[in-house]
């Protein structure tokens, strides 16, 4: 008698396309998933301890190292959360660089997104592609900060150096280069047969089980929810400006990879506003030397790049927070794997990882 | 047999070692020997040639510099350097590994790319072993290179090992079909399996590349998927499997793998060149094997420039592509091609 079994894959911690150190255990039938399971605790280094024995001050260069792909988003959250606690007024020029930075960030996020896709793929050309247009808002980040990763720029308070004449001149240059770089992949990847074949239909969900395992970001976009923090809390001056939301129908890999896309092109309308807008004046507020928040809690999120990134800080009056807890999107996100995966190919997986787009240093934090 | 640079320089070498040792049968072998020397030294030239152009080529799709430190501005000593690299590192051979199957792999796999070198016409007259039924060996040893990677696979004691040994014997199987079906076209029309009389049919710039448009795209994309390259390389996806058959290999025992494979490379630009662009010939002011070598690289070009710019394909898109579109295609093509020559009163 003719008799099949299930066998276990080890993909990861090494392997090239698991994204830094995640592991997943693949039970296979054949080429078929029969079911995904993600192995964390790789990238571990206890963040959220290391926040609660530091001062508030001290402890944000601790988010850059949180999603390392967008630090900046990371440290708007955690400012912002402080800030709340502390009740800090932000000066509104400060609130305007900070609005074009986390969305250069959230650029520079997707393009890594979409180029890790490519690649994994095989198309390591779109990769490359991706990587060479992020360079330039790299260099707009090494103009403010002087930093091309784990920038420590926005503070509690404000932001920590003068959004100069060149940074601006520099984020006008590569706002001229969206539209066209953006052409140039819809050529290379977007309307390639195969690329299309790879994704289109591939690992879809529908909006209720997006929101069940309670997914955000471009993830639960994709299947069709609107929900955008920008929109819904409007918090910073992101209510001053006009943009849409991108969402997607079928929540595949396709519509996950195009909302990404179109979210680039959103986000390049708001810091074209904010250019527009951007008023005069103090870059920081006055923060007292001992930041002492009062006693109190609070949960303050943000439109991360990845989903919703919230802080939750809880003070009991001394220059340390008590207890930090981060909510953070990737690990959420990841628990939508084994629905993705399943009944999927082994080539099909590598396709649902980089869709999801997590970063291991948030997922394990 | 026509006048050619190369055949003249074989002759004229078996002409001075018969009259030097009188004996017609040694100065065969003497230039049998010579000739496996010169086809290995082609298939070593042509890795180390094609390991610097595809870094040098995929650089150039992707932007970037390429090899630029070792040996001058255009790096042109990498080949060197990976070399040497990959024969000072150790030779690793995994626990429970079927020792046997697992060392007589990578020899066995570069023995059919090999081989088939010994069938091409290189020039007018310059064919090692010329045989009648020259199509027929060929297809016949090149498909020997499953075996190999199937032993490699399942020796290797590894999961991704093995489904790339899996995934090779669907692929190579399925593809074996429309890359013969595609070469019947041009055997009808010729009427012999000896490879210079294909390359002769097509004197005059009657390239079967224009008779034959559908076959010869048939044919690429099949010969592409026989060598494992972009967008068929599914048995060393990188993404998904790390690298097939080969993960667990390392050193020397690696570089036959990678020597086989560039050969094999070479193998599918030589039969395009010779079944539809004209083999070696072209117009007379460069001698034969010249335009045979212009035209085999730029197929290999032209190969490379699709692994540069296409993502790879799924196991069930790989296999229903070949079995439903280019099978299909390749017996219509079989079918036109006989009704025009009944049409035209050929037969």
């Amino acid at each position: 008698m003719k008799r099949t079994e299930t066998y276990l894959l080890n993909m990861g911690p090494q392997h090239p396309s698991t994204h830094g150190v995640l592991q997943v255990k693949l039970t296979l039938d054949g080429e078929r998933i029969q079911r995904a399971e993600p192995v964390l605790g790789y990238l571990h280094r206890g963040i959220e301890k290391l926040l609660e024995s530091r001062t508030y001050v001290q402890g944000l260069p601790y988010t850059d190292r949180l999603d390392y792909i967008s630090s900046m988003n990371n440290n708007f959250g955690f400012a912002r959360a402080v800030e709340e606690l502390a009740r800090l007024e932000v000066p509104r020029r400060a609130e305007f660089i900070r609005v074009i930075m986390a969305e250069l960030n959230r650029i520079n996020s997707h393009l890594i997104g979409i180029g890790t896709l490519a690649n994994d793929l095989g198309a390591s050309t779109g990769m490359l592609c991706c990587f060479r247009d992020r360079e330039y808002i790299l260099d707009i980040f090494n103009e403010v900060c002087g930093a091309r990763q784990t920038f420590h720029y926005i503070r509690i308070g404000g932001v920590s150096g003068e959004f100069t004449d060149k940074a601006r001149a520099l984020t006008e240059s590569f706002l001229a280069r969206v539209p066209r770089f953006l052409a140039e992949y819809d050529k290379l990847l977007t309307g390639n047969e195969i690329f299309r074949r790879r994704i289109v239909g591939i690992s879809p969900m529908t909006p209720e089980e997006a929101l069940a395992l309670n997914m955000t970001g471009p993830n639960l976009r994709a299947t069709g929810v609107a929900r955008d923090l920008r929109k819904i809390d409007a918090y910073s001056v992101y209510g001053e400006f006009d943009f849409d939301i991108p969402v997607g129908t079928h929540g595949d890999n396709w519509d996950r990879y195009i909302v990404k896309l179109r979210e680039i092109k959103e986000s390049a309308r708001i810091i074209r506003q904010a250019l527009d807008k951007m008023p005069e004046g103090a870059i920081m507020a006055k923060v007292p030397r001992v930041l002492k928040p009062p006693a109190g809690e609070v949960y303050s999120r943000t439109e991360g790049t990845r989903g919703e990134l919230g802080f939750y800080l809880v003070s009991d009056g001394t220059p340390k927070p008590y207890r930090v807890h981060i909510r953070r999107p990737s690990f959420v996100n990841m628990q939508g794997l084994d629905l993705m995966c399943r009944g999927m190919l082994i080539g099909d997986s590598v396709s649902a990882y980089s869709s999801i787009d997590p970063i291991m240093g948030e997922v394990d934090c | 047999m026509e006048k050619s640079l190369l055949s003249g320089i074989a002759r004229w070498i078996h002409g001075e070692i018969s009259t030097l040792t009188g004996s017609p049968l040694l100065s065969d072998l003497v230039l049998i020997v010579i000739g496996i020397a010169a086809l290995l030294g082609i298939i070593s030239l042509a890795a180390i040639v094609f390991t610097y152009a595809e870094r040098k080529v995929c650089a150039f799709m992707q932007m970037r510099l390429g090899p630029n430190r070792v040996g001058g501005r255009f790096g042109l000593l990498q080949p060197v350097a990976d070399m040497l690299k990959l024969m000072s590192k150790e030779d690793i051979m995994p626990a429970g590994a079927d020792k046997v199957l697992w060392a007589l792999s990578p020899a066995l796999l570069f023995v059919p790319a090999a081989l088939v070198y010994a069938f091409f016409p290189f020039d007018a007259g310059a064919v090692l072993v010329d045989v009648n039924v020259g199509v027929f060996l060929l297809l016949a040893i090149s498909s020997q290179a499953v075996l190999p990677f199937l032993m490699g696979g399942y020796a290797s004691n590894n999961k991704y090992s093995m489904i790339g040994g899996f995934r090779i014997v669907s692929q190579m199987i399925s593809y074996e079909a429309p890359l013969l079906f595609s070469l019947l076209g041009i055997l009808m029309i010729t009427g012999s399996m000896r490879l210079e009389d294909i390359v002769l049919a097509q004197q005059g710039g009657h390239w079967f590349l224009f008779l034959q448009p559908l076959a010869f795209i048939i044919f690429l994309i099949s010969a592409i998927a026989e060598t494992n390259r972009t967008p068929f390389d599914l048995v060393e996806g990188e993404s998904e499997i790390i690298a097939g058959p080969f993960t667990e290999y390392s050193g020397m025992r690696w570089a036959l793998f990678f020597l086989a494979e560039y050969a094999n490379l070479l193998t599918a630009a030589i039969l395009a060149t010779t079944f539809f662009l004209g083999g070696y010939l072209g117009p007379s002011f460069l001698p034969g094997f010249v335009w045979f070598t212009l035209k085999s690289v730029a197929m290999v070009f032209l190969i490379m420039w699709f692994r540069w710019t296409f993502p790879r394909t799924r196991v069930d898109q790989m296999l229903s592509f070949s079995w439903k579109a280019l099978l299909p295609l390749a017996i219509l093509n079989v079918f036109l091609t006989g009704a025009i020559m009944y049409a035209l009163d050929l037969v």
